[in-house]
């Protein structure tokens, strides 16, 4: 797992990826840091978070797009896939290495967040700066990410084109989201109850609102590990196909 | 070592690999013929775990690739059709990762400094893959089958895009590799396994059809009751001589040379060796036989023989009754 993990992590920065998505991220994050609390006053940086979740959802994609697909068209999985190398370690070192390639983007946010701190504090009006909705905002976003990524993985273990791998990712991201909206719209009961329980938005808002629940953690983990799971599948029904 | 047991593989309804088996053993060399999509490369993804089989048993070492997949996997060095290259890395890095990924306990350094010299690419460490030719590539290919130095080697058509020199200088690689290895290769060019393997597999359409050391293949299959001999001496005499002898089934005369040599082409009942009774009435008469031999097949015509249907004669009609 870990030769699988290192590789991945290192070929993001062999290739303008890895560049394009960091600076892509602090760009946004920056501009939105500016939008909403410098220009404002405001300290609160839980609309930087939102901003940044919309902005995740299509850019984790491009990220993940090629972490599958990409082996199958060059036909390196050939290589790993003989090599003594579990098929979960395979899926595990290239969903950690695009973890952390997210955690190191992910990572600027404390950065602003000690900036605005030490300005709150230094203002002498007597105000703190809000570390917890920044920790519930913080955690929320990091299991997000996860998600996003075992998702792109796992589109891209479908495909054998990044583009389709990017889009159809996108695609799923979005709908994870919208189950919220869509349940509106159901009123048969049980249907409602499911896409309801599926609903990502409205858990994701919860940690916003500095609420740390086991119930939602628990819900991202197991969106993460069954993403990855199903990869796994994906890759083991290949061979016997 | 290597066993295979009535392996098989079908994509949907097509059968790809119909329930072939063979052996390779220690410090084997065995090569894999047969005409293109006969199902080389699907037997040995599947040799490798790649692709898991439909039917039967691999096993490699005597560890079932599919029961253990990574201990067995341990001992297989493979160099697929393309070589799985990540090009945007380079040689030494490549390198480097295929060792992490294959657990090796041997020393890093050493090890991979001896692959590098064994396959000629010292001078290319250092530069990425991706501007590398598709000779250089190809070698990359097999020195990552080699990191490890597995017991067991699987190499699909590993002199493709090589050349003669090359060719040549990686042939004898292999030879060399083979004394303690168990090699299994597989190619189009019938010279190569000839020069290289101890035992010959030819499949077509998904079957084995030969299993043999490359002698015994092209003694078998060319039938010793047939000979061409060049005989000196009157041609029509020399034919009347040739037909009297009792097994003979038909003398045909191929051609002359410098008008007073005759080659002739005997057939004789399946099973006789006619030799000695040709010598003997050619001496009585005092007529010189010049040339004597077996229409011994070469492997080029061995190959066409057994794929092309012509020695089990009915395959292309049975398949045309169907």
């Amino acid at each position: 797992m870990t030769a699988i993990l290192k590789r991945e992590f290192a070929s993001y920065f062999t290739s303008p990826l890895g560049y394009v998505y960091l600076a892509v991220f602090y760009g946004f994050s920056g501009l939105f840091l500016w939008i909403t609390c410098l220009s404002s006053g405001s300290a609160d940086m839980q609309y930087v978070f939102l901003w940044m979740f919309f902005i995740m959802m299509i850019l984790i994609p491009i990220l993940t797009m090629r972490t599958m697909a990409d082996d199958k068209r060059q036909k390196t999985d050939q290589l790993t896939l003989t090599s003594p190398v579990s098929l979960f370690g395979l899926v595990a070192g290239k969903f950690l290495a695009a973890f952390f390639i997210f955690l190191i983007g992910a990572a600027v946010m404390f950065i602003y967040a000690l900036g605005l701190a030490a300005a709150v504090n230094g203002s002498g009006t007597g105000t703190e700066f809000g570390w917890a909705g920044f920790f519930g905002n913080f955690v929320g976003i990091v299991l997000m990410g996860a998600v996003f990524i075992s998702v792109g993985i796992f589109i891209s273990s479908l495909t054998e084109n990044q583009m389709i791998a990017a889009i159809g990712s996108i695609g799923v991201n979005i709908l994870l989201c919208l189950f919220d909206v869509i349940s509106n719209f159901v009123s048969v009961t049980f249907l409602k109850d499911i896409i309801n329980a599926l609903a990502v938005l409205y858990k994701y808002q919860e940690f916003t609102a500095g609420i740390f629940s086991l119930k939602n953690i628990l819900f991202f983990l197991s969106l993460i590990v069954v993403f990855n799971f199903l990869t796994m599948r994906v890759i083991e029904r290949r061979r016997w196909s | 070592m290597i066993e295979v047991k009535n392996l098989s593989k079908s994509y949907g309804s097509k059968l790809a690999v119909d329930g072939i088996s063979f052996t390779a053993g220690e410090s084997e060399i065995l090569g894999f013929l047969g005409p293109n999509g006969a199902g080389k490369s699907t037997t040995m993804n599947m040799l490798t775990g790649y692709l898991s089989s439909s039917g039967g048993q691999a096993l490699i070492n005597g560890v079932d690739i599919l029961e253990d997949p990574v201990r067995a996997k341990k001992d297989i060095g493979y160099l697929p059709e393309l070589p799985p290259l990540y090009l945007d890395m380079t040689v030494m890095e490549y390198l480097n990762f295929v060792y992490d990924l294959k657990k090796c306990k041997l020393p890093k350094r050493s090890h991979l400094d001896e692959i590098c010299r064994l396959v000629k690419i010292t001078d290319v460490q250092k530069r990425v893959i991706r501007n590398l030719s598709k000779g250089y590539k190809q070698r990359v290919g097999l020195a990552q089958a080699l990191v490890g130095n597995p017991k067991v080697l699987i190499l699909d058509e590993p002199t493709v895009g090589l050349d003669p020199k090359q060719i040549i200088e990686i042939r004898t690689l292999i030879k060399k590799l083979g004394k303690n290895h168990t090699v299994i290769l597989s190619s189009h060019i019938l010279s190569e396994v000839q020069a290289v393997c101890d035992k010959i597999v030819v499949i077509d359409k998904g079957k084995l059809v030969a299993n043999d050391t490359a002698e015994n293949l092209s003694h078998n299959l060319s039938a010793d009751h047939k000979l061409t001999v060049q005989i000196e001496g009157p041609t029509k005499e020399v034919k009347a001589l040739l037909e009297q002898i009792p097994q003979m089934v038909e003398v045909h005369l191929n051609r002359t040379i410098d008008k007073t040599i005759g080659e002739y082409e005997l057939n004789a009942q399946e099973g006789c060796d006619i030799r000695r009774e040709v010598f003997k009435r050619m001496a009585a008469r005092n007529y010189p036989i010049l040339l004597m031999r077996s229409s011994e097949l070469t492997l080029e015509e061995i190959f066409l023989k057994l794929t092309t249907g012509d020695f089990y004669g009915n395959i292309d009609n049975g398949g045309a009754a169907r």
